[in-house]
Formats: structure tokens, sequence, C-alpha cells
């Protein structure tokens, strides 16, 4: 076939070069992770282990390293759970303020971030509310909640309410229905929803560093030392969150593959 | 999918809806959140947007004033940042679409024959969620920096002038905002394409289409709500934001866009008034760009 031909070569060789270019930054991250490096890590001096090894030397680095897993794990946490009732909603019942709603739910995701920084930072100003841990979580809260709401409607919307009436036949309570029923179905796009928001609020910056007053996440930190050198134990970290994530999604593909592969056996 | 956040809206399976009081009771925590958190936030931005200084008060302490002048003010002051925001956002969106379509065209598309390709590729495009995006910018910095191998190289083989700069210029921002938005156009984009019928494109080439004439007649409108979705998650955080334009990262005096001097006003100078008047013309200005952008593409619905 003739019109393949620009895929069969040109194509795969460009797309395998810019994937390779994606990747750059993160392999002078990972590889610098290992550099025998005093103060500033820029230039390469050689190898050690020995920033793997005393990862929480570098000052306030695993601090805000735990702030970052706070914030992420109860932003994620909020979010889903405000973001899927009202994906339900949406999706299951007729009221008056449904396109208000959507549009509601649409302009945090068309606001630039740092409108909603400077906003939310301008009413905690008013308000005389300390920023701190909690000005974080509320504000990842808020840009976390939209994606939320997207990613579970898609889900609900294709699930057979058929199910669920088979369930209230069966004399089963509203409450026996929906933890028996309609929450398991539910269950892969509210996780999917929660590692989005996860991943958005662990690697939010320009929100965090508007509402954070002094306390640090693990962003903000790299922003902070920017200015006079990043320790190499934030490449430690950096590398080490990354190589979880990936065998993360690794595993997470293969098993759901095997998973399909199972299903589509028939049975013998 | 969420990347494609603003694609998928449109296809919403019909179920039979009812009334009933349960909706509000499922609707209100988030609606009460969006008006505290969200609402309320513009409100107070638009308040102090119009404040003065307060001549009793300390420095940073404002009163409202209706001092709408504040806004003649910033644009006077930080207009060319203004600009550059949107230049820089738009050069950034179309490079980055210019990049991402055949990488997603392959992984939607060219690789459907190979699972393990499609997965491998997938996984690599969405890989640099994984790391600080602030990391990779710096690592960016420094593989470009004055003295690195790159750069000495690419000087003594003359591609280079001897006196040439990375940082700090409008290349090394531009640059570092394509790079950074690269996953958030492939993403939305496949999504589209690989639901793309394949049959389609054998009746084109039956009715003696050329392959060119197939794709830009079939392919292409058929993942226009991709593009849009791509576009729009690229061009909006893009045009606010400030980490790639500064001293620290890849920018210098001559590449600050309008997030900087949001950011240097309210966290530095302490003019609140200056940076709330910034950030609620790059937000109307934002809805009205995405509004007609919307509206030419054909994709209203999503609203």
């Amino acid at each position: 076939m003739s019109k393949f031909s620009f895929g069969k070569y040109l194509l795969p060789l460009y797309t395998a070069l810019a994937l390779l270019f994606l990747l750059i930054p993160i392999a002078y991250t990972f590889v610098f992770s290992f550099n025998d490096s005093v103060k500033s890590n820029i230039v390469w001096r050689g190898f050690t282990l020995d920033n793997w090894t005393t990862v929480c030397r570098a000052q306030g680095v695993c601090e805000s390293f735990v702030n970052s897993i706070i914030v992420g794990v109860t932003a994620t946490l909020l979010a889903t759970a405000i973001g899927t009732a009202m994906a339900i909603a949406l999706v299951r019942y007729r009221f008056k303020f449904r396109s208000g709603t959507n549009l509601l739910l649409f302009l945090p995701m068309a606001t630039p971030e740092i409108v909603m920084g400077a906003g939310l930072a301008a009413q905690f100003l008013s308000f005389g509310t300390q920023k701190g841990l909690g000005t974080i979580i509320i504000a990842h809260t808020l840009f976390c909640l939209s994606f939320v709401v997207v990613t579970v409607k898609a889900r609900v919307a294709s699930l057979d309410p058929a199910l669920e009436e088979a369930g209230r036949d069966l004399y089963g309570s509203p409450a026996q229905v929906f933890w028996r029923i309609t929450f398991p179905l539910l269950l892969p796009g509210i996780m999917a929803a929660a590692l989005l928001s996860f991943a958005l609020s662990f690697d939010d910056f320009i929100i965090t560093y508007f509402n954070s007053g002094s306390v640090y996440t693990f962003p903000k930190y790299v922003y902070i030392t920017a200015a006079r050198g990043i320790p190499a134990q934030a490449n430690v970290i950096a590398s080490a969150v990354f190589i979880f994530a990936i065998l993360l999604v690794v595993t997470t593909q293969v098993a759901s593959s095997r998973k399909a592969k199972k299903l589509a056996q028939p049975i013998s | 999918m969420a990347f494609a956040a603003f694609a998928n809206t449109a296809e919403a399976v019909d179920v039979p809806k009812k009334k009933s009081k349960i909706a509000l009771v499922l609707l209100a925590p988030g609606l009460a959140y969006l008006a505290l958190f969200f609402l309320t936030p513009l409100i107070s931005l638009i308040i102090t947007s119009l404040q003065a200084p307060d001549i009793f008060g300390d420095i940073g302490d404002y009163v409202y004033a209706f001092q709408w002048q504040n806004y003649v003010t910033v644009i006077n002051e930080y207009g060319v940042q203004f600009m550059r925001s949107f230049v820089y956002a738009l050069i950034a969106t179309l490079a980055a679409l210019l990049v991402s379509y055949p990488i997603a065209y392959f992984i939607g598309v060219t690789a459907r024959k190979w699972p393990v390709i499609q997965g491998l590729a997938l996984i690599l495009v969405i890989a640099p969620f994984f790391i600080s995006f602030l990391l990779r910018t710096l690592a960016w910095k420094q593989l470009f920096s004055d003295n690195s191998p790159t750069i000495t190289f690419l000087k003594s083989i003359s591609l280079l002038a001897p006196d040439a700069q990375f940082q700090g210029s409008n290349f090394a921002v531009i640059f570092g905002l394509t790079y950074n938005f690269i996953p958030f156009m492939v993403l939305p984009i496949y999504t589209s394409l690989e639901r793309l019928d394949l049959r389609l494109l054998e009746a084109g080439s039956d009715l003696y289409a050329k392959p060119s004439t197939s794709f830009w007649k079939i392919t292409v409108p058929l993942s226009m709500p991709g593009v849009v979705s791509g576009v729009l998650l690229t061009f909006i955080p893009a045009s606010g934001d400030f980490i790639n334009a500064s001293s620290e990262f890849l920018g210098g005096p001559g590449t600050q866009m309008v997030g900087n001097a949001i950011q240097s006003n309210f966290l530095v100078l302490n003019d609140y008034p200056a940076a709330a008047a910034l950030s609620i013309m790059l937000m109307a200005v934002i809805l009205i760009i995405v509004s007609v952008y919307v509206k030419r593409s054909g994709t209203e619905d999503l609203l």
C-alpha cells in the first residue's frame, strides 16, 4: 500500500527521535543524581552513590517531599470524593442549573494557573488566612476537581443503568445498590481520576508558590534552590519518584492486558 | 483519558434522566467549593485590582478606592510583557502542534499493528509527567549553558555565532514552553486519532483520492476535537507561565512574560493591585481568545 510508505520508515524514525528528545532532560536529571557534586550540581565531577544513600542530608529536601505527599494525598481524596459525586449527578439527573454547573467546571480549566493562584492569595490576604499546608491543599483540590469530574463522567456515562435497576428489583437498598454495584463499576474511572489528581498536585508549582507561605513542597524547593544551585539529592528524589511511577504504569498496563487476554479466552 | 478533557464532553450517552433531590445533595459540596474557592477569589481579585495604597497604613496595605487607573498604569508599564506572553504562547503552541501531530499519528494509527510499541511509545510520551517540570527545564538550561559541550561544539562548527547565548534569548523561552507542553498536545490528538476508522481512508483511496487528499479531507477533520483540546491545554498554561521566562531558568531581562510581572508584583513588591489588574486582564483576554477559537473550530458543544 503506497499510502503507508511514509509511515513505514520516516514516521517511526521521526517518532523515535522525538521521544528521545522528550527523554533528554529526564536522563540528564537521572545522571546528575550520581554526580559527586560539592555545592551546586552543575559540573560533572565523577560518579558516586552517596547522594542516594544520604538523600535527607540536603537541608529541607525530604521535608518538602513529605509535604508534597501529604498535600497530594489529601487534595486527591477531597477532589475525587467531591468530583465523583458531581459527575454522577451530571450524568444521571436532570436539574435546572445544569449548563451553569458545566460552565463553572469548565472555567477553572480555562483559567491560567497564575490567575487562580493570585486570586486565592488575594482572598486569603483579605480574610487574613495564614498560608500553609491547609491553603496549599485548598488550592490543589480546586484545580484537580474539574479534571476528576471530566474523567469520572465518561465512566458514569458508559455505565448500564439496567444493572442498578436489577439491584433495586432484588430489594437492594439505595446504599447497597451504590456500594455493591455502582461504586465497583465506577472504580476504574475513579482510580484514573485519583492518579491524575495526584500527578497534577505533585508537580504543581505556580498555584503552590502563591499560596504556600513559608511551607515548601518539592517543586517549590527546586525553584527556590535553583537560584543558588540545586543539591544532587533533589535529583535523587525526582529520579526515584520517576522510576516508581514508570514501574507502576508498566505493571498496571501489563496486568490489564493479561486480564483482557484471559477474558478473551473461550470458556472450555 | 482526562487529557481529552476538552474533547470528550460531547459524547455523553443518553441515559433516562430523572429529577431528584439526590442531585442537589451530590452537587452541593462541589458547587459550594467552586463558589468559595474559585468564584469568590475572582471577585477578590477584581476588588483588589481597584485598590489604592492606604495613606495611614504600612507599605503593602491597600484600601478599596475604585482606582480603575490601576489598569492604565499596568498597561503602560507591562504592555510589552503582556503582548510578549501571547506571542510566545502562540509560537510555542504552533511548534508543539507541528512536533506532536506526527507523534500522535504514529502512536494512534501506524502503531495499531504493534500493540507493544504502541504501549511503550505512550508510556514514553507521559514519562515527562513523572519528573518535576522545573528540573527538566533546568536540565535544558544546563545542557545549553555557555560552557556546555553542546554549545561549544555548535560554536566550533560555526553553526552558532561565537557570542551567541541560549539562556535569556526569545528562542530559549519558546523552546522551553514548546518542550514542556508537547505531551499535553500529543495525548488529546492521540485519543482522537486512535478512534479513527481506517476504512474511511480505504474508502478515500477507492475513490482515487491521493493519500495527501485523504489525510487533509478525512484524517485531519476527524482529529480536530483532539487538536482543539491540545491547543487549549498548551496555549492557556503557556501564556500564564513564568518559569521558562524567569532569569533562573531559561529567560533573561528581555524575555519577561506577564506571569513574571504578576509574580513579582504580588510576591516581591507586594503591589497587589497591579498584580490583580494584570491577572484580570490576562484571564479576560484568554477567555475571549478561547471562546472565539472554540466557536471558529466548530466544537462549541464542549462548553
